[in-house]
């Protein structure tokens, strides 16, 4: 490993100006990466982790940003006083960058073997060579059948192909050093694994560098030599990664590192009161699309997106719903809300059938039972204010409460979720996504319901703010005896929260049980993979 | 019972928020509105429209129709006659500036009925068939698509032919020929927004179908119809103008901006001022209430207001 660093930032400060006054969004900020290393920049929302790395890549506005101090250095030259054509002739041919979203990245109207030629053709490569060169592209990044894929679009690719295709165009040029924002954070966790250890495996057989910029403590454990921890725009920690996750010296990174499940172990959950079930789900399935009868040789086939699952929960537990996406989570979710109808199966509350009640029986049943959704933002009208949207259930369900008792209620949830009462008269983007997730919390609790059904509730959120909700959320369970169901695809945050795992994969639930069964004794297959992909982050599970 | 959890997290509370408080009182708005020069602007001319509307024909009437032969197509600004000649005289040497006050009254009437009319039952016939789908939907499109594609102007002569020509009957085809525009709008508006995840929220809370519509779908949607509708009302205003040429609109001597435009077309070579004063006017209201209602968009919109309320505004 060669001494001089490939790339080299240098107390570097830019400003973004807003409505408010200037934002700091980089503060002397300084790191290097040589070739064959891997420097991960690791930090929160809003810590200004990606900003260096867009400086790198010219892909900064300025104005209205300002770079008012600092250099970047690559092989020796300064990129900020650079003239355009040089700066041209370094970015994409010896820097090249993979973003988060491979599909808004990718042009969905031409197929992507050309979309990977079109790169080499733009550096001169002429037609027939640059095609051969794509598949062979395609077939390094262990795309199957590279020659037929090459013609393929990308929506005809999967999650984790489509973000391999983006590897594969940023590799097409044998770049010097490699930018990777957030590469995985979109993907399963299964298919995270797989894509970092191909990054790492096409590391170590070129020699490039490679800067991760992630959220992600798994991801850094995987796969980052060396870490640089970002905070409020500034570089707090930055060392040897072994050493930084194990013996971190900033208060910041501690806090970080404290904020991932299972960091320190897992709480023994409070055992279940034994008693009739509140909720059973019995063979229930949904299939999407036409029924096999009616169009018998059509080219669509009906999905079944639930097939055929079983549980049931007792009151005060904790159902912990884990599954990669197209599991078949958000379905079961949707039909246990009684948003969608199950095509065949039973599901009882409280011994009662959700599905032939009467509308006034089911808007009974659903005081009992409220949510929280994933994304914040969107789940909260954004016209209403706080007080409005927390006292929309009472005002739907009339004989709850007492229009003169709202204010001083809403005051009263508002400080149970860790929010002020002043904090009633203001909109919901006034807030941040970790606030905006307990006024929904506060929202759900209005009815003093029974079971809470959280879809995703956190995984929108950081995680030393996804610590501060899940911790919010046992409160609530201890304090007001609730159960909850709640569907993640992160397997510490179950591990830490719930009582009773259930494993979705493909519709069907392959695998249910304590906490400790799953977890410890996985039986089937898919939950040992899940497992294993996840153990990156999980440094207690088996 | 407060929670003993830390009143949101270090990095929560630095998060302060973005926009100044909400200007809920009606002087917070007015202020807003004075910080907006253009929107002042509009509103100011607006109001003076309204004036003209209610007390012009009960001031003016008279002036309106004097007949006086020596001041035939007198040119504006020539100084005869006195101030109400300043804008100068049509074809049978009536004060223009008389007749354009006048003819406010009318205008204003059958255009902003006609809109909303339109706006009212082609906005609830948008919010159902957006949000119910299925055949319903079907149903009021096929018939949108009908009225749309039947010409407006045949529709009308049909009508008003049966029918007595009067302001009534003329606001009653003008409102049905502008509904399938609100319609289709509305829905596509709805189709939209009833997916996203809040609607989702207060359905999963129980709430029945009209809440969900006017409380949560109709506040998104009615920037969009508000927009519309003052175009719309530009639009009404010349087919209307077009309904009067053809002489089964507004017959004299009552009189319409659009009358007036139409009128004056004959004299464009010789006297363009005929033509040109009540085109202004049409062309001042529309310009005002869009510039208005994009402006009210922006008040009513939490996420925007800030916009108003910090300085340098646009």
């Amino acid at each position: 490993m060669p001494d001089v660093p490939l790339l080299s930032v240098r107390n570097l400060s830019i400003q973004f100006p807003t409505p408010t006054g200037l934002v700091r969004a980089v503060e002397d900020v300084t790191w290097s990466v040589r070739a064959g290393e891997t420097l991960a920049i690791l930090g929160e929302s809003g810590s200004g982790k990606s900003v260096s790395a867009s400086a790198v890549m010219n892909l900064i506005d300025s104005p209205p940003a300002r770079i008012s101090r600092g250099e970047i250095l690559f092989n020796g030259i300064d990129l900020l006083k650079a003239s355009r054509r040089t700066r041209k002739a370094v970015n994409g041919k010896s820097i090249s960058m993979i973003f988060q979203d491979p599909l808004a990245a990718l042009n969905p109207v031409y197929p992507v073997g050309g979309q990977i030629a079109e790169t080499l053709r733009a550096h001169g490569v002429d037609r027939r060579t640059a095609h051969r060169r794509a598949v062979e592209l395609l077939a390094r990044v262990r795309i199957d059948d590279p020659e037929r894929r090459a013609r393929d679009y990308p929506h005809q690719f999967s999650g984790g192909q489509r973000q391999r295709i983006m590897i594969a165009s940023a590799i097409a040029l044998e770049p010097d050093l490699l930018i990777a924002d957030e590469p995985t954070s979109a993907l399963d966790v299964t298919v995270q694994a797989q894509v970092l250890d191909l990054l790492k495996s096409i590391q170590a057989e070129s020699g490039m560098g490679m800067v991760l910029i992630t959220h992600d403590l798994a991801v850094v454990e995987r796969i980052a030599d060396r870490v640089v921890v970002m905070q409020a725009g500034r570089v707090v920690e930055q060392g040897r990664a072994p050493e930084v996750l194990t013996d971190p010296q900033h208060a910041h990174t501690r806090q970080l590192l404290d904020a991932v499940p299972g960091r320190h172990g897992f709480p023994v959950p409070p055992a279940a009161k034994s008693g009739p079930p509140l909720l059973e789900v019995d063979h229930v399935t949904r299939v999407y699309g036409p029924l096999p009868s009616r169009f018998a040789t059509g080219a669509t086939r009906p999905v079944i997106a639930v097939d055929d699952v079983r549980f049931s929960m007792a009151s005060g537990e904790t159902l912990g719903i884990v599954g990669e996406s197209g599991s078949g989570k958000s379905t079961l979710v949707r039909m246990l809300l009684g948003l969608d109808r199950p095509t065949s199966g039973t599901i009882r509350f409280d011994g009662k059938d959700l599905l032939s009640m009467s509308p006034a029986e089911t808007f009974k049943v659903r005081r009992r039972m409220q949510f929280v959704f994933q994304d914040p933002t969107a789940s909260l009208n954004p016209r209403m204010t706080v007080q409005q949207i927390v006292s929309e259930p009472w005002a739907i369900h009339r004989d709850v409460l007492d229009p003169e008792q709202w204010r001083p209620r809403v005051s009263q949830l508002l400080a149970q979720v860790g929010l002020r009462p002043d904090h009633a008269d203001r909109y919901p983007h006034e807030f941040s996504a970790g606030q905006r997730q307990r006024i929904a919390i506060a929202r759900a609790l209005a009815l003093r319901p029974e079971v809470i059904v959280c879809d995703e509730a956190v995984s929108a959120l950081d995680v030393s703010i996804q610590a501060q909700v899940i911790a919010l959320l046992k409160e609530l369970r201890s304090e007001l005896g609730l159960s909850y169901v709640f569907v993640a695809h992160d397997l510490g945050l179950v591990r830490d929260f719930a009582t009773r795992v259930l494993v979705m994969y493909r519709g069907q639930v392959v695998e249910q049980g304590t906490v400790e069964e799953v977890y410890d004794r996985p039986r089937h297959e898919y939950t040992r993979r899940l497992l294993a992909a996840a153990a990156g982050g999980l440094p207690h599970a088996a | 019972m407060p929670s003993s959890i830390p009143a949101s997290g270090t990095a929560e509370m630095t998060a302060q928020p973005l926009s100044v408080r909400s200007p809920s009182t009606m002087s917070n708005s007015l202020a807003a509105l004075w910080r907006d020069k253009l929107a002042a602007l509009s509103a100011v001319i607006l109001l003076v429209v309204l004036g003209c509307a209610v007390l012009g024909p009960t001031l003016l009437a008279d002036e309106a129709r004097a007949m006086n032969l020596q001041a035939r197509n007198a040119a504006p600004f020539s100084g005869g006659g006195g101030w109400l000649f300043v804008l100068g005289a049509d074809a049978l040497g009536r004060s223009l500036l008389a007749r354009i006050i006048v003819a406010s009254q009318n205008t204003m009437v059958i255009a902003f009925s006609a809109v909303a009319c339109a706006l009212l039952i082609g906005g609830a016939l948008g919010l159902i068939a957006g949000y119910k789908g299925g055949w319903v939907s079907a149903v009021l499109l096929r018939l949108a698509d009908s009225i749309m594609s039947f010409p407006s102007m045949l529709l009308a002569v049909i009508v008003l032919f049966a029918l007595d020509p009067g302001i009534t009957n003329v606001i009653l085809v003008l409102a049905v020929s502008r509904i399938p525009v609100f319609l289709r709008t509305i829905r596509a508006e709805v189709l939209e927004i009833k997916e996203r995840l809040f609607v989702t929220a207060a359905r999963a809370m129980g709430a029945h179908t009209d809440r969900v519509l006017l409380r949560h779908i109709a506040p998104m949607v009615l920037p969009t119809a508000i927009n519309l509708a003052t175009l719309e009302v530009a639009f009404v205003m010349l087919v209307e103008a077009g309904l009067s040429f053809l002489g089964i609109g507004i017959q004299s001597p009552e009189v319409t901006w659009g009358l007036m435009v139409a009128d004056g077309r004959n004299y464009l070579g010789s006297a363009w001022w005929l033509a040109f004063w009540p085109g202004l006017a049409i062309m001042l209201v529309t310009i005002s209430l869009n510039l208005l209602s994009n402006w009210l968009r922006i008040l009513t919109d939490p996420v925007e207001r800030w916009r108003l309320v910090s300085k340098g505004a646009v």
